[in-house]
């Protein structure tokens, strides 16, 4: 198929391969293409447009690529009328996709770095495909450390991954919630609290922050407070989007388009648009 | 500069003709109601002869001229955007199957477009939405067949609009590029004639039908002088000098918070704008929901859910609308698309129903904020 | 086996602290050890302890009523517990459990207030260090309360 000729409006039918409940409101699911043709490469970090038949479309990023079958896997958080559709998907059932689009993490920035990793809520999801990049060429980075915020314990992701994360590949996974029951035996508190708990050299670290606006502003602040430089960090924006290739305007942040110039941004180049209220 | 020459009235009108001959849709000005709009016309008969348009802040009247102009007014309410990049289309239908549906796109139509009495504010404002919809990564389908083999007959402005200001943007009043026919009408007291220059291969092959002869030297001077005294009779200015860090430097000017107190967030100046492109997607499905659409609808900045996502809208003030829409125009375009977004046509500050003026504002801003001086 | 002296001077808390006010301190201080599972200090109680976490993890609980006990912040290796031993009336505000065995020194708040009070330069220093730490706690809070991961995730 050549995609150059395809109209960037038209979405390709995809077929749901796979379904898990990951927590009570996030679902993942694996996608093959319904002709079985090439799924296109991506870049950590980028997203698809999933289309849920006559419901509509969201951007959603791509979590992952199934090891043994290369299917796309995409992890979803249950919150509008979209994402309530796919979350009805079942498998051998259709959805369209439209993709990949956007800008990634920059994975080579980070070779012979120390790499700091910081996550809030569904933002592991928008990461995992990094730490699966960095893990699949460990010997390229120095240390690594994931640390991971959410409200509560069961809104924890991949949390089975966090052990090999550990064991396996060495690198310092953290998680913390904002509140918890006895039964939780982790960390309670903001996820600022954990970067002075991690061990890294501010001076030749890589940070990459998916998550709330508020969360990524603070873990800034706190990691540039332990001596981080700004050009160093790495957000992810989020806007409203409604075709995700330049045309419909609705995703501009700034002078940028988070569909086109992101919706990754070393954080010293949009700094004074992340700093002006209701941009 | 391309073959100039001269041609009447009625040549105009063959011109046209041959136009429809060669399947081209002629569409040029047209009074509609107490309007002069953009729409289908199939000879000089229906252009508005011996009309003018009076424009202002917050104000548009057609008056009765006392020649016979046929070109006598500036821009219409609405752009040739309309027409380019329709205000509605289906993008594709997709129909269900069981658990599973497919998707037929759309068919594209080439309409063929001729334009007639294209202003060169306007002719800069089809080239800049060029670059956003069939020059950058990504290429809109439909507006590309729409520009495929649009022909342009431009205009030279006989005289300055009341709200426009051409000459501060370098987008006129001389049609210079892009075109392939540009006339210049001049109204002598026995005398009703265009000169006519050739900017494209296909327009030169085209006026090979029709009866033309050489310009002589006077007719080229008056001609001259005309598009001198409309650009000598510019009503406004906009300073365009670092304009772009100027107003990213001042994204907190209390200007931005006076202008909210009179914008009604109408969007008018979006619809108006012969540049703005923003739109939306809906999806819509019929009775059974085994037949669902996506269609592609202008939209607005200035709209409500512009900026929702899940829980919020970023911009819900005025104020961030405002200030969106003016920073985008005027600067952000600029590192998206290497020019200015606004062409200096006027339509936001005519058709602004409290009359809001862009170049004002802009005035305002590069003033020192008043506000925030130290108190000492 | 470390002097309790030098446990205290290495801990992060009283990193750079001067050699006579480190003893000063050191006075108040003893080695004490929590099973997973034991309650450090409880709502109400008199605040008379503060703690210089060496090893482990405690959990800082509020009790709602007819509601199960809430963890709302959890302290760790490095970090101090307990500061109202220092601001009248000395109450305690919440529950502390040890969620694991936790190892710390715990530092007399009698022993230290007084010796703070008849030597202002060591107060200095003891308020001058738990200032930002009691800081970044009320912005912590306050991101918490802002519920950060609600629907906008």
């Amino acid at each position: 198929m050549d995609n150059n000729a395809q109209d960037p409006m038209i979405p390709q039918l995809y077929e749901v391969t796979r379904t898990i409940r990951e927590t009570h409101d996030s679902f993942s699911l694996y996608l093959n293409s319904k002709d079985d043709s090439d799924i296109p490469e991506f870049g950590p970090g980028q997203f698809n447009m999933l289309y849920a038949f006559g419901v509509g479309e969201v951007p959603i990023s791509i979590s992952g690529r199934a090891e043994k079958s290369g299917n796309l896997i995409h992890t979803i958080r249950n919150v509008g009328s979209v994402t309530s559709a796919l979350s009805d998907l079942k498998r051998g059932h259709t959805l369209g996709l439209r993709g990949p689009f956007g800008s990634s993490w920059p994975i080579e920035a980070c070779k012979k770095q120390d790499v700091v990793i910081i996550a809030g809520g569904i933002g592991l999801a928008p990461l995992r495909p990094a730490i699966y990049a960095l893990l699949e060429q460990r010997d390229q980075f120095g240390e690594i450390a994931i640390l991971y915020g959410a409200r509560q314990p069961k809104d924890l992701l991949f949390t089975k991954e966090f052990e090999t994360w550990r064991g396996k590949y060495g690198i310092q996974v953290k998680a913390t919630v904002d509140s918890a029951d006895r039964e939780w035996k982790g960390n309670v508190g903001v996820v600022t609290t954990l970067i002075p708990r991690v061990s890294f050299d501010p001076i030749h670290t890589v940070a990459m922050i998916c998550g709330p606006e508020i969360m990524m502003k603070f873990s800034m602040l706190a990691l540039k407070q332990s001596g981080m430089s700004e050009e160093n960090i790495f957000i992810t924006m989020e806007r409203n989007m409604k075709c995700a290739v330049g045309f419909c305007g609705h995703c501009q942040f700034g002078p940028t388009f988070i569909c086109k110039d992101g919706p990754v941004f070393a954080y010293n180049k949009i700094k004074p648009f992340f700093e002006t209220r209701d941009l | 500069m391309g073959k100039l020459s001269i041609i009447d009235k009625e040549n105009l009108n063959k011109l046209i003709a041959e136009l429809n001959q060669q399947g081209y849709k002629t569409i040029g000005p047209t009074i509609r109601g107490e309007a002069i709009v953009y729409d289908r016309i199939s000879s000089i008969e229906d252009l508005p002869e011996g009309w003018t348009d009076e424009q202002g802040p917050g104000h548009y009247r057609i008056k009765k001229r006392n020649d016979k102009a046929l070109f006598g007014f500036n821009v219409s309410p609405h752009s040739w955007k309309q027409f380019l990049h329709p205000p509605e289309k289906k993008l594709w239908t997709a129909e269900k199957n069981g658990s599973s549906f497919k998707i037929i796109p759309e068919e594209l139509k080439n309409p063929k477009f001729a334009f007639i009495g294209v202003r060169s504010c306007e002719l800069h404002a089809i080239a800049i939405q060029d670059k956003v919809f069939i020059q950058g990564p990504h290429i809109d389908r439909v507006y590309q067949i729409n520009r495929k083999d649009l022909f342009t007959v431009s205009v030279n402005c006989g005289q300055a609009g009341g709200t426009c200001f051409c000459v501060s943007m370098k987008t006129g009043p001389k049609v210079n590029s892009n075109f392939d026919l540009a006339l210049t009408e001049v109204l002598e007291k026995d005398n009703h004639y265009f000169v006519v220059e050739t900017g494209s291969d296909r327009a030169q092959s085209i006026i090979e039908n029709i009866d033309k002869r050489s310009a002589q030297d006077q007719e080229l001077k008056a001609a001259e002088q005309i598009l001198d005294n409309t650009a000598q009779n510019m009503g406004r200015f906009l300073d365009t000098e670092g304009i772009k860090e100027t107003l990213f430097e001042n994204l907190e000017h209390s200007r931005w918070e006076e202008v909210a107190t009179r914008c009604l967030s109408c969007a008018n100046c979006t619809m108006a704008c012969p540049t703005c492109f923003c739109s939306t997607v809906e999806d819509v499905t019929d009775i059974t929901g085994d037949h669902a659409e996506r269609w592609q609808k202008w939209d607005s900045c200035f709209t409500m859910d512009f900026t929702y996502i899940h829980g919020g809208h970023v911009r819900h003030s005025t104020k961030s609308q405002y200030r969106q829409w003016m920073t985008h125009k005027l600067a952000s375009w600029i590192d998206q698309f290497d020019s200015s977004g606004c062409v200096g046509c006027g339509r936001c500050i005519t058709w602004c129903p409290v009359g809001i003026d862009l170049t004002e504002e802009v005035a305002a801003i590069r003033k020192p904020d008043e506000t925030k001086t130290d108190n000492t | 086996m470390k002097s309790l002296e030098s446990i205290v001077e290495n801990h992060p808390f009283f990193k750079d602290l001067e050699p006579r006010y480190l003893e000063l301190v050191t006075g108040c201080a003893s080695n004490v050890r929590f099973e997973a599972g034991n309650f450090i200090f409880r709502q109400n109680e008199e605040a008379n302890q503060f703690y210089l976490i060496r090893q482990g993890k405690v959990a800082l609980e509020v009790c709602p009523p007819n509601r199960d006990p809430v963890i709302v912040q959890t302290v760790s290796e490095g970090e101090i517990l307990g500061w109202a031993w220092m601001v009248p009336p000395y109450n305690c505000h919440f529950d502390a459990q040890a969620l694991e065995l936790t190892r710390a020194i715990q530092l007399d708040g009698q022993c230290l207030r007084k010796k703070c009070e008849e030597d202002h330069s060591l107060g200095y220093q003891v308020l001058s260090r738990l200032l930002p730490i009691i800081g970044k706690n009320m912005e912590a809070t306050q991101l918490q309360l802002t519920d950060i991961y609600g629907n906008r995730s």
